[in-house]
């Protein structure tokens, strides 16, 4: 009697391997349902069990994230490998980025819940976009396939230019998503031109196979235009000197929360990509692009820092910080070797714990009839709330590098890889790298200035605060473990060393 | 003899053109129109390898391209008209509430 097989092998189920991509189904699952379900969800106003409407979203976009992060933990280095025909990966580096972009995910609702209520845009959808973006993030992280690799980066991108424009009657936040999503959908055009370029040269889109077949052949023309047209599309993604000017607009006229949101985890999803395609497609044309990134870096944390300085705008002021923030974190893979790959992931999660932390008070500020986003805002804000005031110092400090907070811990990580390469490397490349250690270590002194204005402008001023600050749990949630990661990450900073470490393993042969 | 080259320099053109269109024009759905064209211009790279490799990937690649496309098209348009409805303009000039 013949076996009746299973229903999964029936289908081919199993062969696709889908386990290794659960937790984005879960965050695509949950997030479909949270669409429908906000139909016939209660109302805002409606009490229903003790809740309000919409705090029902909020609660199933949170189950929806904390079950994809449950999910990625029973993955946890189980090493599911490629899946769907080596169209995605599950590897450490996938893993890893994974959960940044969850926690980065589940800090944005914390922080965005009040908000929407102040800025009267609370809608379900705002939720389920940012778990499509969550999803589309991760897709980036494990992709293997230029296919793939192309559908999370526009998953991301389109979820993004919607939820930058979420406040629909705010012509700020109307022309924010217009230029965003002109200049996303210019970028995304030139790297699919290189993609197409790709493939053509190897007739594959996978990145392994694109590697193998680039090494083989003689004449490399075609592929170093492709390398090119995709470094200058993934610049656009990173906000990079010269590709940048979009990321002050959309920074600023986004709901605070997702522009909190954009500068972490975005930023880092296209970082995701960016180390993935030039560690394992293009590692063997290292000395060729190495000077250009060099450059763009250097122009990228000067820029930022320079124009940071004169801005009155805080949203601005964090999105030029942002920037310049990019290019520190470019330097890992301007350096090419494993170090540099553990030093950016480091970097990427300091990072993102200080820098959520500064957004979480810059969304303190914003009131009912207060827009509280220029820096006289923070006048007098010791004096009223000292600890809050002492938290921001510590985020503000952490940001421009002072031991021993974490951003400190992330520039020495990227300092040490440039470093070490630098004596390392031959005569041109050593002077290049030891240029950029240079011009790093000064632009964390600039940035230093425009971080002391608002600290001056909190210590000094003595003015009250005219309006309460907008408190909530989800606020003080946010405060409570960003505050925490950023001393952490700065006095033991090992666990998420042995993080990165491990993140990188899979990029090098 | 049309050959993989000459539809590669066509293609290489009409990117051209549309990359030009994105950075001079003003208006929002001309410029609009002009990343439309930069992305028709990677589906015919795509076509045009994927016959000569006689591979089927590249036309996978068009059928997701152009999906996505449709998808960005529909935000796009919305965005548009978000706009549209509070400024009573889609020239890139006059769209120019942040500066800095």
């Amino acid at each position: 009697m013949p076996e009746i097989p299973a229903a999964g092998e029936l289908f081919g189920f199993l062969s696709l391997n889908a386990r290794a991509i659960a937790p984005q189904l879960h965050l695509i699952v949950w997030g479909l349902g949270l669409l429908c379900l906000d139909f016939i969800l209660p109302g805002r106003g409606i009490r229903f069990l003790g809740f309000y409407g919409k705090s029902f979203s909020v609660a199933l976009a949170l189950l929806g994230l904390i079950a994809a992060s449950i999910q990625l933990w029973l993955l946890w280095g189980t090493g599911n490998g490629d899946a769907f025909y080596n169209m995605v990966t599950q590897d450490a580096f996938s893993e890893v980025f994974g959960i940044l972009f969850l926690v980065s995910a589940i800090l944005a609702i914390a922080l965005s819940y009040r908000h929407l209520d102040i800025e009267d845009a609370q809608h379900s959808e705002y939720y389920s976009i940012l778990l499509f973006a969550t999803a589309g993030m991760m897709f980036m992280a494990g992709a293997v396939d230029l296919v793939t690799i192309f559908v999370g980066l526009e998953l991301m991108s389109v979820s993004t230019y919607i939820l930058v424009g979420f406040l629909r009657r705010q012509r700020r936040s109307n022309e924010a998503s217009m230029k965003y999503f002109l200049m996303g959908a210019f970028s995304t055009a030139i790297i699919l031109y290189g993609m197409s370029l790709l493939y053509g040269i190897s007739g594959s889109t996978n990145l392994n196979v694109i590697a193998q077949e680039a090494a083989r052949r003689e004449d490399n023309t075609l592929l170093i235009l492709a390398l090119f047209l995709m470094l200058a599309g993934l610049c656009f993604k990173i906000a990079a000197v010269p590709f940048h000017m979009w990321a002050p607009d959309a920074y600023e006229g986004a709901p605070t929360g997702i522009t909190a949101f954009m500068s972490v985890a975005v930023k880092a999803a296209a970082f995701a990509v960016f180390l993935r395609i030039f560690y394992v497609t293009f590692h063997d044309f290292h000395d060729l692009y190495m000077g250009v990134l060099a450059i763009i870096a250097m122009a990228t944390m000067t820029w930022g820092n320079v124009a940071a300085v004169t801005q009155q705008n805080v949203k601005r002021l964090l999105a030029y910080s942002s920037i310049s923030h990019a290019g520190f974190v470019l330097m890992g893979l301007v350096v090419g070797t494993q170090p540099g790959i553990s030093a950016s992931v480091v970097y990427l999660f300091a990072y993102t714990f200080m820098n959520l932390g500064a957004w979480a008070i810059v969304i303190l500020l914003r009131r009912r009839d207060v827009i509280g986003e220029s820096i006289e805002d923070f006048n007098g804000l010791y004096f009223k709330h000292p600890g809050l005031a002492i938290l921001n110092l510590i985020f503000f400090l952490s940001l421009a590098g002072i031991p021993p907070l974490a951003g400190f811990i992330a520039k020495y990580a990227v300092f040490a890889a440039v470093i070490e390469s630098a004596l390392a490397a031959g005569q041109a490349h050593g002077q290049l790298l030891m240029w950029l250690a240079v011009v790093a270590a000064l632009n964390a002194v600039v940035s230093l200035f425009y971080y002391l204005r608002i600290v001056v402008a909190m210590f000094i001023e003595r003015e009250s605060l005219p309006v309460p600050l907008s408190f909530s749990v989800g606020v003080w949630f946010v405060l409570l473990v960003t505050g925490f990661f950023t001393i952490f990450i700065g006095i033991y900073p090992d666990p998420f060393f042995d993080l990165a470490r491990i993140a990188s393993l899979p990029l090098v042969f | 003899m049309i050959g993989p080259n000459h539809y590669l320099f066509l293609s290489a053109i009409v990117f051209t053109i549309g990359a030009v269109g994105v950075l001079t024009r003003r208006n929002v759905i001309i410029i609009f129109m002009s990343i439309e064209l930069m992305l028709n211009a990677v589906n015919l790279n795509l076509i045009a390898f994927s016959a000569h490799l006689q591979d089927l990937a590249g036309q996978v690649f068009v059928v997701f391209v152009i999906t996505v496309a449709a998808a960005e098209a529909a935000v796009g348009l919305g965005i548009v008209i978000a706009l549209f409805r509070n400024r009573e303009t889609i020239n890139m000039d006059e769209i120019d509430l942040m500066r800095g």
